[in-house]
Order: structure tokens, then C-alpha cells, then sequence
């Protein structure tokens, strides 16, 4: 086979950044999955290996468990608001073209602050004696945010108890306040990309406005509801920073994810294995959703 | 043509950028051989004639109020008396010390390490750097400069492994005090308690005058762990404390599961929202009267009086954690000087000033902590900081955990995690049982 000029061009155009990727992408990735089944445990490198102890350790650990836990919850919570409120203030937008724009902006705000100080700001507002309560001492009520350390409908599993940390909630709102923008924007794109003539046409069957909704557009809606979901969930899956800033691990680990624990345990703890066997498996988690993603979207181009 | 060769040019480029990386990270070791030759040239550029000169990189995690004026009076000190000395302020915010412990890691590993670092004295020195051969033993210079009677000598130990000495504390902070209200105290006719029992007493009379009794910011859970290690200290004593990090005494010993149970008794008394505070929020409760009394080393005092902007003895009051009013929890501040570094001589000059009185006492009033040696001029330091020099050479010296002193960051974090879960559970049982199986990690 001969290349062409063109081709000799375009491959040694990719080389750099393919070596790059190659190097700092999977290099260390595999580099991290090596640590991982060391004995690195301390502040010296022992890559003697250690085969799954570590990844064993973690699965009957008890903060690794309410982590997992934490992150199952604070995912389906946040994936579902984010859709439920992105669609519905979509939707509404959709339906009055007037202050369209205006109305659209202020919902991405949120979106150009970094987590960190949606993190920060939250944990005033939702600060169980300064904040929010302020306000609803009115009513008579004081939630105890991401204090409360209750678990709803818990059952004994493992070493912890199983079931929504209601402190999780308060992580989630903060979440949605945030993202809700990006689901929103996303739909907005959907909805424009939506012919008239489709309404027009169901119309002049006799659907009505609802209808029109549920047969019509939701479903034409759906591969934008899997781009959301599939992107909300590397974020939720990963989270680190809101967290940190937030709550930090919070009392009986009710607010813990596997990303400060492994940040903790790396960095304050020197144990770099069992950091390492954390983030091989948070990568693990990633990529249960993001692959078969990767491979539907690859079938729907070629 | 044009075309083609611009891209030539580029790909060029990119590949010497390429080698030059790849040569970086396969060898760090002659990278640092070659920074140090490069930062030596050019040093001896700049100062000939001189013969000093030199480089010396100071690395801390001192970037807040108090402390980086500290550093730097020291550093200002230090040049006045070697003005051909470069001296680069390598100092890593964040994280409480985390962040800069962290890039020390790195460092040390990839074996460029700085001129001269902070560590906390004892295990954090001792069990990491030291266990690892990577630090120089100091007794030559210690005796050198006529060093050994002026540190008192259970703080010596704690900076030797295996009759070594391997750095020089700089200053003294202490644990075990409690920090309180003073009017609420007068106004409830409270006296300072000294043992556990009158303390129970105190919490309980706080209680019932509708005060809460004890403010704890557990947000990082150190600040409880240093709350459970100061009850170890009162139920064990100074000596089987001590005892507790070699292995001597074991985890699951009565005494231990007492002090547990009087944590689980104090934990009844904390405000409710000690989760979503860190310790100055907690120091705030205190400050405006909404809280009797909170457990924090005396880095608080300067909280107290910088921040809140109250008088020492007057607005506020400090005692000794009770049950170790004869005890003194220390955390030190030292410096050593690694293996490998391009001048040690230097470093030495370094830690010399460092360990002089004179250097001593730039840096600590601004810091807001007692000199670590015995023979400072007390007339620099406030009314607390002497109070708190006399006691230091009264008391029985221990090591802290909560700050890394007693036991490796291994075993604090993994005590940290299990006093966190305590907090909530408060399962005496469970946690000892815990305990137990972390001290493999001791």
C-alpha cells in the first residue's frame, strides 16, 4: 500500500498529539492500574505487587462502602432533576417567545461559575443555623441540611446501612442549581431543531398541545435526553470539588464520594495503592456508561 | 513549498519539545543534578568575588496571616547576615499543610529536594523522611553551635530517631488547652475545671443554663480527634500516652475505653451544627457567648485576638484540657536538612538562625507561638505566650496525634475516619475494635 502525500501529512500532523494522549492519558492510566495491585502503602514507593488486597480492603471498608453508597444516590437524584427541570423550563421557554433570550441566560448563569463556588456558597445558604433556616424559622421548620445524618429507608448492608443519606439531598440541589442550565440549553437546541410543519401536521390531526408533547416531540427529544444523561453522569460519577467545598466528607461519611476519599487517603494518608485501586475503580464507573455510549454513537455515523 | 517547509519547521519543533520531556521525566534525577549546576552558575555569576552565595530554598506551608510575617522576619534575618544568599520563599498553600505535603512528596521522591523543609516533629519526621534514609543526622551540628541544653530534652527526642537528631524545631504550639467564655463562665459561677470529673460537672451546668457547653467544628475531623487524644493523655497518664504509640500499651486497654467513654458523654454536649463548622467557626461560638468553652491548640488564642478581636483574660479565659493540666500536648515545627541538597553548609547557616534566640523570637511573637528554646527573652510575647513558655518547661512534653507528631499520617487517617464515624455511631465498642485494627498500621 502506498500513502499518499496528503495521508504522510495528515498521520504526521496526528503523531504529536497521539504520543501525547498515548503518554499522559493511557501511560498513566496504566501507570495508576499498575499502583493500584502494589504495596506502595507509604510515603516510599514499593511497587512489589500485591495482586487485588487493596481493591479487596476497599470493598470492605466502611467509608468506601458509604461512598458508593452516596455516589448511587446523589447520580440518580441529580441525573433526574436535571432532566425534569431542564425539560420543563425548556418546554415553558418554548412556549412564549417573548423574554426567550433574557430568560434562557439567567438559567446558564449558573453554568460559568466553577463548582467550587457554587460549593462554597451553598454551604452557607444551606447552613443549618446561619442560611436558609433563617427563613423557614417562619414556618416553624429546620431541616438539618447536610448535617442530618438520618439514612431514609435503610437497611443493614455490609458494614454500613443502605438507603438515601438525606444529607446527599442537599448536595444534590446545589448540583441542580448548578447544571440545570446545560439540560436546559440542550433542550432549548432540540426543541428550535423541531419543524413547525411537525406540530402543524398533528395539529390538523386533532392532537392536542399535550398530546403534541408526549407523541410528538419528547420523543424526538430522546437522543438529547441521552447526551444529558450520559454527560451528567461522568460529572455526578467523578464528582470532586463540590463536595470538597461543600461538605467535605461530612459526619459519618454521609456526604463521602470515592473522589475525596481517594484524594484523602492518597494525599494525607500516603497509602497511593489503595488511592490508585479508588480511582481504577471510579474509572471502571465511567466507563459502564460512557462506552456503550461511545459505541451506539460510532454506529450512528458510520 | 512554502507550505511544506513551515510544517517541517513545526514538526521540528514539536519533536525537540518531545526528547526534551521524555529525557525530563526517564531521569529527574539528572534534570535536578542539572538545575542545581545551572542555579550554581549562575549564582557564582552573581556574586563573584564573594565566595558565599548560594541558593537556599525554604519550604513551608506558612501562607496565612501571622505565620507568613513569621517566615519572612525570618528570612529578612537571615539576609541581613548573608546578603549573597539567594533565598526563594518556597512556601504551598492550602489543605492546612496537605497541598505542600503533597508537592514535598513528589519532590523527595523524585529526588530534588528543597534546601531546607517544614515537617511537624516526630513520627511525621521520623517515620517518613528519616525511616527513609533521606535525611542528614544533626548531632554534629547541634553540637557545633552548643545546641543541646537549650531545647529541652524530651523535645530533642522527639526530633531523633534511634539517637539521631535530625531537624530543629522552631516553635512550640500546644493542644491541650480549652479556650472559654469568660462571662459566660461568671455569669453561671463557673470555676476552671482540672479534672475530667469537674469538667463533666462544667459541661452539665453549662447545659442547664441553656449555654452550649462545648463548641466543636468537626468539619475535618482532626479537630475531634484532637479532642479524644487530649482524654487519652488524662486517662493514661504522660508516660503509657507515650507508651500507646510504641505498642506498649495496647488499643483495648480500660483506660482507653474510658476515654472513649467520657468522648461519647462530651459529644452530648457540642452544638448540634458541628458538622458544617470548621474549628474558627467553632472559636466564633465562643467568642459571641453562644458557646461556654472549645478544645483547639493555641493557634486559637491568636483567632481569638486577631479576628474576633478579644482581650486575652478578659473577654476570653484558657486552661489546660482537663485531666492534663501537668501535661503539655506539643506540636513543633522543624526544619531539617535532606540528602542531596547542592549546599548543606548553607542550609546549617540556615538552621542556625532558625535555632538561635534571636531568631526565635522574630519569628514566633509574629506567629503567635512560644519558642521552642528554653532561653528566650520572655518580654516579646503576650501575656498567654509567657504563661505558656513557663508551663512548657513545667510540664511533661507529649507528642500529638491529631498533628502527626504521635504516629504516621497512615494511622491518623484512619483514626480520623474512625473518630468521625464515632462522633455520629458513638459505638464504644465498634470504635476501640477499630482502633485495634488500625494499630497494624502504627
Amino acid at each position: 500500500m502506498k500513502l499518499t502525500k496528503d495521508q504522510l501529512m495528515a498521520a504526521l500532523f496526528l503523531a504529536p498529539s497521539l504520543l501525547l494522549i498515548a503518554i499522559f492519558v493511557y501511560g498513566f492510566i496504566g501507570w495508576t492500574g499498575w499502583v493500584s495491585v502494589s504495596n506502595w502503602n507509604s510515603l516510599m514507593p514499593d511497587m512489589s505487587f500485591a495482586g487485588l488486597k487493596n481493591y479487596l480492603y476497599l470493598f470492605g471498608d466502611y467509608r468506601f462502602q458509604a461512598g458508593i453508597r452516596n455516589t448511587i444516590f446523589f447520580t440518580v437524584l441529580f441525573i433526574l432533576s436535571v432532566i425534569v427541570l431542564g425539560l420543563s423550563l425548556a418546554i415553558l421557554l418554548d412556549q412564549t417567545k417573548k423574554g426567550n433570550a433574557v430568560f434562557r441566560n439567567i438559567f446558564l448563569f449558573p453554568m460559568a461559575l466553577s463548582f467550587v463556588v457554587t460549593g462554597v456558597v451553598w454551604q452557607w445558604l444551606l447552613h443549618p443555623s446561619t442560611g436558609f433556616n433563617r427563613f423557614l424559622q417562619v414556618f416553624g421548620i429546620q431541616p438539618k441540611w447536610y448535617t442530618d445524618t438520618n439514612i431514609l429507608a435503610g437497611f443493614q448492608w455490609g458494614s454500613i446501612e443502605f438507603g438515601l443519606p438525606v444529607a446527599i439531598i442537599a448536595v444534590v440541589i446545589a448540583a441542580v442549581w448548578q447544571m440545570t442550565g446545560f439540560s436546559l440549553a440542550m433542550y432549548v437546541a432540540g426543541l428550535t431543531g423541531i419543524d413547525e410543519e411537525l406540530r402543524e401536521a398533528a395539529r390538523i390531526d386533532g392532537a392536542t398541545e399535550f398530546q403534541i408533547y408526549r407523541k410528538v416531540i419528547l420523543p424526538m427529544l430522546t437522543p438529547i435526553t441521552m447526551s444529558v444523561i450520559i454527560i451528567m453522569a461522568h460529572i455526578s460519577l467523578k464528582i470532586f470539588d463540590l463536595i470538597y467545598a461543600m461538605t467535605g466528607s461530612g459526619a459519618n461519611f454521609v456526604t463521602d464520594v470515592p473522589g475525596v476519599y481517594m484524594f484523602e487517603t492518597t494525599f494525607r494518608g500516603n497509602y497511593y495503592a489503595n488511592g490508585a485501586a479508588i480511582a481504577m475503580i471510579m474509572l471502571i464507573l465511567v466507563a459502564v456508561f460512557i462506552v456503550p455510549y461511545l459505541i451506539h454513537s460510532r454506529r450512528g455515523t458510520s | 513549498m512554502l507550505k511544506r517547509s513551515l510544517s517541517l519547521l513545526f514538526m521540528m519543533v514539536v519533536i525537540s519539545l518531545l526528547v526534551a520531556c521524555g529525557s525530563d521525566s526517564e531521569s529527574s534525577n539528572d534534570a535536578a543534578d542539572e538545575n542545581a549546576s545551572n542555579e550554581e552558575t549562575d549564582n557564582n555569576s552573581e556574586s563573584t568575588g564573594s565566595g558565599e552565595g548560594g541558593t537556599l530554598e525554604i519550604f513551608s506551608w506558612w501562607t496565612g496571616a501571622g505565620e507568613e510575617d513569621g517566615l519572612l522576619a525570618l528570612i529578612d534575618l537571615f539576609e541581613s547576615k548573608y546578603p549573597d544568599v539567594a533565598v526563594e520563599n518556597a512556601a504551598v498553600a492550602g489543605g492546612a499543610g496537605t497541598n505542600a505535603k503533597a508537592v514535598l512528596a513528589a519532590r523527595m521522591q523524585g529526588n530534588d529536594p528543597p534546601s531546607t523543609f517544614q515537617v511537624h516533629g516526630g513520627a511525621e519526621l521520623n517515620e517518613s523522611w528519616v525511616a527513609a534514609d533521606m535525611m542528614e543526622p544533626l548531632n554534629d551540628f547541634y553540637e557545633e553551635y552548643e545546641l543541646m541544653d537549650k531545647f529541652p530534652e524530651e523535645l530533642i527526642d522527639l526530633v531523633s530517631k534511634d539517637g539521631n537528631i535530625y531537624s530543629v524545631p522552631v516553635n512550640i504550639h500546644r493542644g491541650n488547652v480549652i479556650f472559654y467564655n469568660k462571662a459566660v463562665f461568671e455569669d453561671n459561677g463557673i470555676s476552671e475545671p482540672t479534672t475530667l470529673d469537674e469538667f463533666m460537672d462544667v459541661l452539665q451546668q453549662l447545659q442547664d443554663a441553656g449555654v452550649t457547653p462545648l463548641a466543636m467544628g468537626d468539619k475535618e475531623a482532626w479537630t475531634a480527634t484532637q479532642i479524644f487524644e487530649n482524654l487519652l493523655l488524662a486517662t493514661l497518664g504522660p508516660d503509657d500516652y507515650r507508651n500507646l504509640w510504641t505498642g506498649d500499651v495496647a488499643f483495648d486497654d480500660d483506660r482507653i475505653v474510658e476515654a472513649a467513654e467520657y468522648f461519647k458523654t462530651i459529644l452530648g454536649y457540642v452544638n448540634e451544627d458541628h458538622a458544617s463548622r470548621n474549628w474558627q467557626d467553632a472559636a466564633q461560638l465562643v467568642g459571641e457567648g453562644e458557646a461556654g468553652m472549645t478544645n483547639m491548640g493555641d493557634w486559637a488564642k491568636g483567632y481569638f485576638s486577631n479576628d474576633l478581636e478579644l482581650e486575652t483574660n478578659v473577654d476570653f479565659g484558657y486552661f489546660a484540657f482537663p485531666g492534663t493540666t501537668e501535661d503539655f500536648m506539643v506540636i513543633t515545627d522543624t526544619f531539617g536538612l535532606p540528602k542531596g541538597v547542592e549546599d548543606p553548609e548553607l542550609v546549617k547557616e540556615f538552621l542556625n538562625v532558625l535555632a538561635s534566640a534571636e531568631g526565635q523570637d522574630a519569628f514566633n511573637p509574629l506567629k503567635g507561638s512560644i519558642p521552642a528554646r528554653v532561653d528566650a527573652d520572655p518580654s516579646k510575647y503576650d501575656e498567654y505566650g509567657t504563661d505558656t513558655m513557663e508551663d512548657f518547661q513545667n510540664s511533661n512534653l507529649t507528642p500529638s496525634l491529631a498533628h502527626g507528631s504521635a504516629a504516621s499520617e497512615g494511622f491518623l487517617t484512619k483514626v480520623n475516619q474512625e473518630v468521625n464515624i464515632f462522633v455520629t455511631q458513638q459505638n464504644v465498642e465498634q470504635f476501640i475494635e477499630k482502633l485495634v485494627q488500625a494499630a497494624g498500621d502504627l
